[in-house]
């Protein structure tokens, strides 16, 4: 079968099962999109307003599906404008295959227009990258960046084709779909060590990262904390993996985590760490960092052992069947005790939580309350970067893994509108976006990509007109000096930006509008924007300051 | 601080010596020398890196490299289990008072002079890097006016190849005792 370049590319992604992919148009993709053109009732292209929000929104398609995601943009600034959402990809361990044009190979070297060493660029944030050489290497470079991006440690693959690859005709021979590698099982000598430390320990800790809901391994992780009696924290990227509602949850725990669960963890005498890296937000003080537990390290990725935090036993290998043995190999235990302890921490949570309410205020936690009420279990949460954030990532009960999309690693403002589009695309369902009038203010372009493709995403805006998170670390470690994070003067009219793109946009300015407006633009079918008053000077409490520990929480505003 | 060396066979294509020194720079591991080569299968090049770092940097040298795709097997030479050899070239000063000096102690070394002109010499020394080392502070006083040096090739002593390393085992074993050590 004889076929060119950009055909190949697109009959490769079918073979990937690939049925949508997002990107942007120009002078060394017009090859590739005249061959989308002609595979047009097969491979929905999504057209972005700007490359960087296409590479996110094939992210935010994997994050809701489990699917990689595939961008395509154009040589030069098409690509470069990919490195944010690339690098937002690596970050979070997202399966990612990014295929830029670049100019003919003749040409490569000489500074040509919109000429950019792209392999060169992306080095730090992919996890693999490829230029393809010869006509020949196309399909299986498609095929192996497919298999990298998916294997192991999941992340972001760039391949870079030149145009004149593209435009060259040869007999295609499909080479199926890529296989993902078989994951190495944790040795047994090392299982009898975790089965031996769990059994020993009194007041287990099962603490879960982004690597557990990449393994799917939720309803193993309930039954294994069933079975030892343990309470489940969870990291912001592991968020979504147990639900809410299950009576173990203590929620995330970190920097502005849940009282119980950042203190339950540090009171536990055994940290089961499944897929987690320990980040800096998630630890604060490493020296501090729960000094008396004993830790048990689970991670798909063995260079995760040991890299942040010092652990008394690192598991490398593969999270699921690791995750079965224990549950098969560990005793059943009952630690009454820390059951107590762990139920008082969840009473002295609500009891601040109580306090912290102000029933007649418009605060952050009513506006995700009253939106929760008109979601599925199943409904894509993504969010921004922020306050915002942080608040939907405390508050919103999350039931169903994949739900929560959300920029944790490279916390990139503006990933928000096109990770919801990806997530709309992904899981064909309704999609909420919780986002901040500083991050809206970065991608607020992509309206026009949800008016085209009628892509059903509710997008959430928290207008304090300031930059809250900057703002709140300004209030409490910069004397209040609000360095360019107040952005009243320049406050826009979002519900006015959303009709000029031809979307429905409804305001919302005190608690009493709340329920109806929000009624009215959920009523719609639709793209909906609705833009919702916050206080300035709303917190998200609590907080562990950076470098902090346990100690230094702050849980109230009146202990600011 | 110690100094250890990591020897890894890499496929031999372009780009690839960016791919590891860069790994190097973005996880801020110190490297005191890199020497890459050739070796028997014109597939693969083979790269020695010695390091400076803590018990934490030499694992976390070997774990990240293991993760570059084109890197294919990956080892730390241990000094009492490996050879080693390092090449300098080294240039002195060439003063009468000097030379006899300098001649004695190239004899005692067992290194070479190859160059000679009225107002310097050369000398080609190779051995380990602390043999070479040990030369440098003895010639030192007499004018070092220009060196080069190799950096560090290793080969494991014995039936034992850089191709048979047990990735996942080692990998383990190498944090358990990291954990008795730092914890």
């Amino acid at each position: 079968m004889k076929k060119n370049g950009a055909q190949i590319i697109i009959e490769t992604l079918l073979e990937q099962d690939v049925d949508t992919v997002f990107g942007y148009p120009g002078g060394q993709v017009l090859d590739l999109y005249d061959a989308l053109y002609e595979y047009r009732d097969r491979l929905t292209h999504v057209l972005s307003s700007h490359e960087q929000h296409a590479c996110h929104a094939a992210d935010g398609y994997f994050r809701a599906t489990g699917k990689t995601g595939v961008v395509i943009a154009t040589s030069g600034p098409g690509a470069t404008n990919l490195v944010t959402g690339i690098a937002t990809a690596y970050l979070d361990s997202v399966p990612l295959v990014a295929i830029t044009g670049n100019v003919s190979t003749s040409l490569i070297g000489r500074d040509s227009f919109q000429e950019v060493d792209i392999t060169g660029v992306t080095l730090p944030v992919t996890k693999h990258n490829f230029i393809v050489h010869t006509i020949e290497d196309l399909a299986p470079i498609l095929h192996t960046a497919f298999e990298i991006a998916r294997s192991g440690r999941p992340g972001p693959v760039l391949v870079d084709v030149p145009k004149d690859i593209q435009q060259t005709v040869i007999d295609y021979e499909p080479l199926g779909k890529a296989k993902k590698a078989q994951e190495k099982p944790v040795n047994e000598y090392q299982m009898s060590k975790a089965v031996k430390m769990i059994n020993e320990a009194q007041r287990p800790f099962i603490y879960i990262g982004g690597g557990s809901l990449g393994a799917e391994v939720s309803e193993e992780i309930m039954q294994l904390a069933d079975k030892i009696d343990a309470p489940i924290g969870s990291t912001l990227m592991g968020l979504s993996c147990i639900p809410t509602t299950c009576e173990r949850f203590l929620g995330m725990q970190g920097m502005h985590g849940h009282y119980a669960s950042s203190m339950a963890q540090n009171e536990c005498d055994l940290i089961i760490s499944i897929g987690c890296r320990f980040s800096d937000r998630a630890t604060g003080n490493v020296r501090k960092y729960a000094k008396q537990a004993k830790i048990l390290q689970l991670d798909i990725d063995a260079a995760e052992l040991n890299k942040n935090i010092t652990v008394d036993l690192g598991l490398a290998g593969d999270i699921h069947d690791a995750v079965v043995r224990l549950i098969d190999q560990v005793d059943q235990q009952n630690h009454t005790e820390w059951h107590e302890r762990v139920e008082h921490l969840k009473r002295q949570e609500q009891i601040q939580q109580d306090q912290m309410l102000q029933p007649h205020r418009l605060t952050p936690q009513a506006l995700i309350n009253e939106i929760a009420k008109y979601t599925e279990e199943s409904t894509p949460i993504a969010t921004d970067v922020g306050q915002h954030q942080m608040w939907v990532a405390q508050s919103y009960p999350f039931q169903k893994p994949r739900t929560f999309i959300s920029s944790g690693g490279l916390g990139t403002m503006g990933f928000g509108l096109g990770a919801a589009i990806g997530a709309a695309f992904g899981s064909k369902k309704r999609t909420i976006l919780f986002t901040g009038d500083g991050s809206f203010g970065m991608n607020l372009n992509e309206l026009a990509t949800l008016k085209t493709t009628g892509a059903p995403v509710v997008i959430v805006v928290f207008n304090n007109g300031v930059l809250g998170m900057v703002r709140q670390w300004q209030t409490l470690f910069y004397n209040q000096h609000y360095s360019n994070t107040d952005l009243q003067e320049r406050q826009s009219d979002f519900a006015k930006i959303a009709e000029a793109f031809g979307i429905p946009g409804f305001k919302i300015h005190t608690l009493d509008e709340l329920s109806e407006q929000v009624a009215k633009a959920m009523a719609k079918s639709g793209p909906v924007l609705i833009d919702v008053t916050i206080d300035p000077d709303e917190f998200v409490l609590p907080m562990l300051p950076p470098g902090g520990s346990m100690d230094d929480i702050i849980t109230l505003r009146e202990e600011i | 601080m110690e100094r250890f060396e990591i020897a890894c066979l890499v496929d031999n294509s372009a780009g690839v010596l960016t791919r590891v020194s860069s790994l190097f720079t973005r996880r801020g591991f110190n490297i005191n020398s890199l020497t890459v080569g050739a070796t028997e299968d014109p597939n693969y090049s083979r790269i020695t890196i010695s390091v400076n770092g803590d018990e934490k940097i030499r694992s976390q040298c070997v774990k990240q490299l293991r993760k570059l795709y084109n890197v294919k097997h990956v080892k730390e030479m241990i000094p009492e289990d490996r050879v080693s050899r390092e090449l300098a070239l080294i240039k002195l000063k060439n003063t009468p008072e000097t030379r006899p000096e300098i001649v004695s102690a190239v004899d005692i070394f067992r290194c070479k002079i190859v160059d000679f002109s009225p107002n310097t010499l050369c000398v080609e020394i190779t051995g380990e890097s602390s043999k070479i080392d040990a030369f440098l502070t003895v010639v030192a006083p007499y004018g070092i006016l220009e060196m080069s040096r190799t950096g560090v090739v290793a080969l494991q002593r014995g039936c034992h190849y850089l191709s048979d390393d047990v990735p996942e085992e080692s990998a383990l074993m190498e944090v358990n005792k990291a954990a008795i050590v730092l914890r």
